[in-house]
């Protein structure tokens, strides 16, 4: 790789240390892996255009605050169903809001669910495939069996189910998609573990006398936790979806919470005559979800080469 | 893709008397009948164990009191949880999933007459992906980098990333308000309510049987809108996957042989390249089909079309839980039925498989 040509007198002492062949200790070596992998994603203009989109909606959600009038929950009754002008880019809806606020404010409502399913989904799915993986017998039989069984559920279906039986609500939207999600997780997490698990260093640590779970934990998670990610990027795009559409039905996220989803719903009863306050939201849905499967796709190509389609 | 591996158990391995591949149906056929139970406690645990009072979620807050201890009684509310599975497990299988209260009507009824409409719309639309996501993917292989493929993953990418209720408000929007070119929401017109007896129950069938054309065309414009709307995930799924399998099938040797051979391009692709996709597509097909009876919830709702999907929303803010879960068990039931088909399918056709 002509990438790695650390001869270059003129680069800076960061990039030799980042490119160092033999790095002092694991920190540093940590830190090369990474670099090494920015620099051919950064080389794959899909991985860079959607980590550009996902970048700016972090940062959309971050400013929030400042690059809107209010918190988009504001009503203003006189100012009902304008279309968009100058003072209200993307007009305001029924009750006066403004619409471009409350796309703005969405952004934190769909990072916030993007957020907290991924730190369900992920543990529950590593763990249970880890374990399953590393142990192998019948405790990768049961654990298995399971995952099969909720890998073939139809997923939206018992998400409604589910939120029908706690109640509509952002929060229990959220345990729903995650209830129904985690389980590509724990089958992609065995199989990696699968791999690593007579591995030399896992040995060594056997040898030594570490126990199940450190192994598992120390040593076999951060092995899988790659594809767990580029996994779990794919598939925000779908979370994004259900759980706008979660919204759409009224289950989600409620009024007068700012929810992309719910907006459009709202919007519904004035489609003909008031079209922007439904369209506009749709817009900011497609755009955050290609986002990430912009940049699940790069990642996927970055990490993991041998299951890219070639493109 | 789900399904392919749960094959791999410990049976496998044992010597049989019957060819591997009967073997290995067994296995799938357990793994079926795991699955279904396993679908079938998540229902119970979603329609019986989560509410807080499961006799009121369905009776409803406005029944008498004799109602709602009559309920509890047939619950088995007084019982350990176990028997509440058994009770359920064994009134599920026969059909019976009580009374809706929205129509009154047994659920297993409602769901007999909202389900044709949800089968046509789905299948349509898996048509649609078949017929016209092949050929693309297809296309999009041999042209590799040309502008046809670069059309085909700009196509994938969106399918993948919108959200199919709000392009299906768009295109009504569009189709039916502004441009005025296709009918709007429902099945059909409703001054052709009762002009055929329903036999099927799939409209585009019956009234074709019957020799109603009108109704046919009225029909068949209705269905346009919603199946392409739905059938826009699966041509996005089928035509990435095809593409996908054709530069695999592209770059091996046999490929090159032929061409070496000097057979024409198009006997290449087709009758040697895209006969071992073929066999591929089965569970992709499969899959998105799947997807699509599930899928269509959210498509039902923005077009009203009385299928399945529809009718569960429409329970679930009715608070009518008899209905949601019987919905939910129906197509949950279609949808692990579907990928298990088409996984023993696969292994049928494909000799390397079994």
């Amino acid at each position: 790789m002509a990438l790695l040509d650390t001869n270059n007198a003129k680069t800076g002492g960061l990039r030799n240390w980042l490119l160092s062949d033999s790095p002092t200790n694991a920190f540093q070596a940590r830190a090369q892996r990474f670099y090494i992998s920015w620099l051919s994603f950064r080389v794959n203009p899909i991985a860079m255009m959607g980590l550009f989109i996902v970048g700016s909606l972090v940062v959309v959600a971050i400013l929030a605050p400042w690059l809107t009038g209010g918190e988009g929950i504001e009503q203003n009754l006189t100012n009902r169903l304008k279309a968009p002008d100058k003072e209200h880019w993307f007009g305001t809806d029924e009750l006066g809001r403004d619409i471009y606020d409350r796309i703005i404010w969405g952004s934190r409502v769909t990072l916030y669910i993007v957020f907290l399913v991924s730190i369900i989904v992920m543990p529950i799915g590593l763990l249970i495939g880890t374990i399953a993986g590393y142990m192998g017998g019948w405790v990768d039989t049961i654990l298995m069996r399971i995952t099969d069984i909720f890998l073939a559920f139809p997923r939206l279906i018992l998400a409604l189910a589910f939120v029908s039986a706690l109640g509509p609500g952002l929060e229990n939207a959220i345990i729903a998609i995650a209830v129904t999600t985690w389980s590509p997780y724990a089958r992609l997490a065995r199989a990696e573990a699968l791999t690593v698990r007579n591995s030399e260093y896992i040995l060594a640590a056997e040898i030594q006398g570490a126990s199940t779970l450190r192994i598992v934990v120390a040593h076999v998670v951060p092995m899988c936790l790659p594809s767990i990610i580029v996994r779990l990027t794919l598939d925000m795009a779908g979370i994004i979806l259900t759980a706008a559409g979660l919204g759409f039905l009224g289950l989600g996220a409620q009024p007068p919470l700012p929810e992309w989803g719910v907006m459009i719903a709202t919007g519904r009863d004035f489609l003909l005559d008031q079209w922007w306050i439904s369209t506009i939201p749709g817009f900011a849905i497609l755009l955050a979800s290609m986002g990430f499967n912009l940049l699940g796709d790069g990642l996927r190509d970055v990490l993991d080469p041998r299951s890219g389609d070639d493109g | 893709m789900s399904n392919s591996d749960t094959s791999i158990g410990i049976g496998a391995r044992k010597i049989s008397p019957l060819p591997s591949y009967i073997n290995k149906i067994f296995h799938v056929l357990f793994a079926l009948l795991l699955t279904f139970i396993g679908l079938m406690a998540v229902t119970f645990v979603i329609g019986r164990v989560l509410p807080t009072d499961p006799a009121m979620a369905i009776v409803g807050n406005r029944a008498s009191e004799e109602v709602y201890q009559a309920m509890r009684l047939q619950l088995g509310l007084d019982k350990p949880i176990l028997v509440q599975f058994w009770l359920f497990f064994t009134s599920a299988i026969q059909g019976d999933f009580g009374q809706s209260i929205m129509t009154s009507r047994p659920v297993v009824e409602d769901i007999k007459r909202f389900f044709p409409a949800t089968l046509e719309l789905a299948t349509l639309a898996t048509l649609i992906g078949v017929v016209v996501g092949i050929p693309f993917g297809v296309l999009a292989a041999v042209h590799k980098g040309k502008l046809i493929d670069h059309f085909v993953r700009v196509f994938g990418l969106i399918g993948y990333s919108v959200p199919i209720f709000w392009l299906g408000m768009v295109s009504l929007l569009v189709f039916y308000a502004w441009l005025d070119l296709l009918p709007g929401p429902g099945r059909y017109d409703f001054y052709f309510e009762g002009v055929v007896e329903p036999v099927t129950g799939v409209i585009l069938f019956d009234s074709a049987m019957a020799g109603e054309w009108d109704m046919f065309y009225n029909a068949l414009g209705h269905i346009v809108l919603p199946a392409s709307m739905l059938a826009f995930y699966s041509l996005a799924y089928i035509s990435r996957m095809t593409r996908s399998f054709m530069l695999d099938q592209l770059n091996q040797e046999y490929v090159l042989t032929a061409r070496v051979k000097g057979l024409p391009e198009r006997i290449v692709i087709w009758s040697h390249a895209f006969r071992n996709v073929l066999v591929q597509l089965i569970t992709v097909i499969g899959l998105s089909y799947a997807n699509l009876l599930e899928g269509s919830v959210l498509t039902e709702t923005v077009f009203a079309w009385p299928g399945i999907g529809l009718y569960i929303t429409n329970s679930l803010f009715n608070a009518d839980m008899n209905a949601v879960i019987g919905g939910t068990v129906v197509i949950g039931v279609c949808f692990v039925g579907i990928n298990m088909i088409s996984d023993i399918l696969y292994r049928l056709v494909d000799p390397r498989a079994r």
